[in-house]
């Protein structure tokens, strides 16, 4: 099937979950981004039974922050 | 290199001042050329912590300006933000909290009269002041 990962399209296996996807995508410390799915921000403990469908749009964002 | 806009910087510079002393950030997007960086456009985002001391990007104004950059053709380049009574380089918490090594990290600096932007690349602990052109 074919989704959308941070902009692009990209065909992945049928039924893949969010933390697969994390996995294939090698997202770089994934601990510290969090996942979207057609705007839904995905919670940490549901990227396991999350389930991507076709033309899902997905985007990994970056924990910013910092302190002086 | 990264060069900014003239524009952009009082953006940014005036949205800091608003913001004192609550620290204020947003990101940064533009093109690539080559290993230059040039800013397009400036994000203004909210300070989800409201601190004097520390920021964290609102996630859905996050995803949000994302979505604006890919509208636009524009790569995301990094992010801003200010220290209101600190220096412009990065703090401890700061590079233990950059994560995306490609990023560039500007810290706008109030403490002083004359305000002092600078941009960085942070890689694990190392922090590398990088050239800035405002133009």
């Amino acid at each position: 099937m074919i989704i959308t990962v941070a902009g692009v399209k990209k065909e992945v296996k049928d039924g893949i979950t969010v933390a697969q996807l994390v996995i294939d995508e090698n997202v770089e410390t994934p601990q510290y981004v969090t996942v979207t799915v057609n705007d839904d921000f995905v919670e940490n403990s549901q990227l396991e039974s999350t389930v991507l469908h076709e033309g899902d749009t997905v985007e990994f964002l970056y924990f910013m922050g910092g302190g002086q | 290199m990264i060069t900014l806009k003239k524009a952009d910087f009082d953006k940014i510079l005036a949205h800091a001042q608003s913001e004192a002393p609550i620290e204020a950030c947003g990101l940064i997007a533009g093109e690539l050329d080559g290993e230059d960086k040039i800013v397009k456009k400036v994000y203004i985002l909210t300070n989800v912590d409201h601190a004097e001391e520390h920021f964290t990007l609102d996630p859905k104004e996050q995803l949000a300006a994302i979505k604006d950059m890919r509208a636009n053709g524009l790569t995301p380049l990094g992010n801003w933000h200010s220290h209101p009574v600190s220096p412009s380089r990065p703090s401890e918490e700061d590079k233990r909290l950059a994560y995306d090594s490609s990023a560039s990290y500007m810290i706008l600096s109030l403490m002083d009269d004359v305000p002092v932007l600078n941009s960085f690349h942070i890689e694990g602990d190392k922090a590398e002041k990088e050239q800035l052109v405002i133009e």
